[in-house]
């Protein structure tokens, strides 16, 4: 199986984070939360493992202590 | 009438009428700076130093209250060093490496720079604007002492110029009246609001961030605080949508607060009203409140940087956010690339178009600053509802996963700019040289056994060779080229070769005066270093 990596891994986090607000831009609430969608759904079939979308699963839904869900 | 538009923290210039007041015909001068900001004043100290006689104008007579730019970076550091004045500005800064992000009420991590050994100069010192400036003018008076032809003139306003082809007329107000000068080169070095822009009409065009930040620089009575910088994004005790706490010099701490774009100025800044954010972020503190601001800001740039005989520099060129301190610092690395340009074109050993590569290179790092502070600036201030929840969630995820972490951006710290497919820029010839020094890098410093690298660079053009043959010295198109003659085993630490060689046996570099790689090579080829001189004058 493929560990979920939790450690970095993006090769320029500055350039992801840019496109990826860059793309929601102009879109309504409904539609970001759409892209939103189709953008896990892809990125689900690239890692593919299930055992590794269920530990991603699990990170995800694991919010900090104190902070609002 | 000349009226102040601010007050002043240091009078280091006063007004003292010229003889050029009383001249029957305008005075012609090589090069006139317009502002006497830390821009203005460094382009006059880097002129004046190699023997080019400067008039720097100023429609006050010395520096603006306030602390404005309070962190400069290593490269910026290494400049005011190339110019003498760099020693005074470290010892009188403040050093820090321990950063720390805070969401609402908890930490969500904390980053050390962790500075990398061997260089003269820390990754950043933080210092108040107003010493900064001091430093570079104190070094400006020790030059003249010597000689350096450069003079300070106060109450100097520029209220008209006229550019023509082979010169510029400026007609100054000052308290004894009006009097016109002439200069074969203008600089434009007066700020973001830039009067000479609006004079010649150009464009200065970018995105406009709609938000206010509130600064209180504050000295707290029981100063036991450690030297960090501590960032909140939606602080719990609510006095801004972010918060920054950064140590200066003399105890004084600057307080950062984003305090949203539909403010009432002058409310805000009552000094009731001040404290009231305060005592809600320190509690119960005793604290004076040293200096108090508001600022908005925007981030553009003029089209071009160069208008035939004239050049603007710093931010009359280019403004960014503050976010990663990239605005005075950018600046001085405008005037290191400007500085032995305009020089060697004065002196007749390089063509006018030399010039246009202060653009292209000058514009290309203020292109890097404006992306980087853009970003900050809309990770810190998220502008809809989908930025900011996916901003809370990169914050949440780094408070328990180190992959979210690099996503954080509380400002990019400023990294000196590297002229990638610059036009001088020769031949890359070193097979498994290292990235860091490739063809259009700033050198990075290394230790040798007396002193550093950067103290033996700049200036100049320079060969240095490592465990490289090559004549002592060599003279292409009338330009000297100082040979540097160092072996790896100079620097026991071994950066120098890590830095500089990497898996390479040898190398052989060409050095521009501002210490920025020209070419390179893995031995001595006179041919290819004879045509990278050519091309790193603008002669091919």
């Amino acid at each position: 199986m493929a560990d979920l990596i939790l450690t970095p891994n993006l090769d320029r986090p500055d350039d992801f984070y840019a496109a990826l607000i860059a793309a929601h831009d102009g879109l309504s609430d409904d539609e970001s939360a759409a892209l939103n969608a189709r953008l896990i759904l892809i990125l689900a079939n690239q890692v593919g493992n299930t055992e590794t979308l269920t530990a991603a699963l699990q990170a995800a839904a694991k919010a900090p202590e104190g902070a609002a869900a | 009438m000349i009226h102040d538009r601010y007050q002043l923290a240091f009078k280091l210039y006063p007004y003292e009428r010229s003889t050029d007041q009383d001249a029957e015909t305008p005075v012609r001068h090589p090069v006139v700076v317009m502002g006497g900001g830390p821009i203005g004043v460094a382009t006059a100290l880097d002129l004046g130093l190699q023997g080019i006689p400067v008039v720097v104008l100023d429609d006050h007579e010395g520096i603006g209250m306030g602390s404005r730019a309070i962190c400069f970076a290593k490269r910026c550091l290494e400049i005011a060093d190339r110019y003498g004045c760099g020693q005074p500005m470290l010892d009188k800064g403040v050093v820090w490496n321990l950063g720390k992000v805070f969401h609402d009420d908890r930490k969500v991590f904390e980053f050390n720079l962790l500075p990398e050994e061997g260089h003269k100069f820390p990754a950043f010192i933080n210092l108040q604007q107003p010493y900064f400036e001091r430093f570079i003018v104190e070094r400006v008076r020790e030059a003249q002492a010597a000689g350096a032809p450069i003079e300070l003139r106060g109450k100097n306003r520029v209220d008209n110029v006229t550019v023509h082809d082979d010169h510029v007329t400026l007609e100054i107000t000052t308290p004894d009246g009006p009097y016109t000068i002439e200069a074969d080169w203008l600089i434009g070095c007066d700020g973001a609001s830039s009067p000479l822009r609006g004079m010649m009409g150009l464009d200065f065009e970018g995105r406009v961030f709609e938000d206010s930040f509130l600064i209180a620089d504050i000295k707290m009575a029981n100063d036991d605080f450690p030297t960090e910088r501590w960032f909140w994004f939606e602080p719990y005790f609510k006095s801004g949508a972010s918060t920054l706490l950064h140590k200066q010099p003399d105890g004084v701490w600057r307080v950062d607060f984003q305090i949203g774009w539909d403010v009432d100025r002058k409310k805000e800044l009552q000094e009731e009203n001040v404290r009231a954010r305060l005592d809600a972020m320190l509690g119960d503190v005793e604290y004076e409140i040293v200096w108090t601001s508001i600022y908005t800001f925007q981030c553009r740039r003029m089209k071009k940087f160069r208008h035939g005989r004239v050049l603007f520099a710093g931010d009359a060129a280019h403004q960014v956010s503050p976010f990663g301190a990239r605005g005075a610092n950018s600046g001085m690395q405008d005037v290191d690339n400007l500085g032995w340009k305009l020089g060697m074109v004065i002196g007749g050993k390089a063509p006018e178009s030399l010039l246009d590569s202060y653009d292209v290179e000058r514009v290309h790092g203020a292109d890097e600053n404006i992306l980087n502070s853009t970003r900050s600036t809309d990770f810190i201030t998220p502008k809809s509802r989908v930025s900011h929840m996916f901003r809370n969630a990169v914050l949440d995820l780094a408070e328990q996963y180190e992959f979210a972490r690099p996503l954080v951006n509380s400002g990019r710290l400023s990294v000196p700019c590297v002229y990638d497919g610059g036009p001088l820029n020769g031949p890359d010839a070193l097979p498994g040289g290292p990235a860091r020094t490739r063809v259009g890098s700033p050198c990075p410093d290394a230790p040798l056994k007396d002193g550093f690298l950067l103290d033996r660079l700049g200036g100049v053009f320079t060969l240095l060779t490592i465990d490289a043959e090559a004549p002592e010295m060599l003279e292409e198109a009338g330009v000297p080229i100082t040979r540097l003659t160092l072996s790896a085993g100079d620097d026991t630490s071994g950066a120098l070769a890590e830095r500089y060689l990497g898996e390479a046996g040898s190398g052989v570099y060409l050095i521009r005066p501002d210490q920025h790689v020209a070419a390179r090579w893995d031995s001595f080829d006179e041919t290819a270093i004879r045509a990278a001189l050519r091309r790193a004058i603008g002669l091919e």
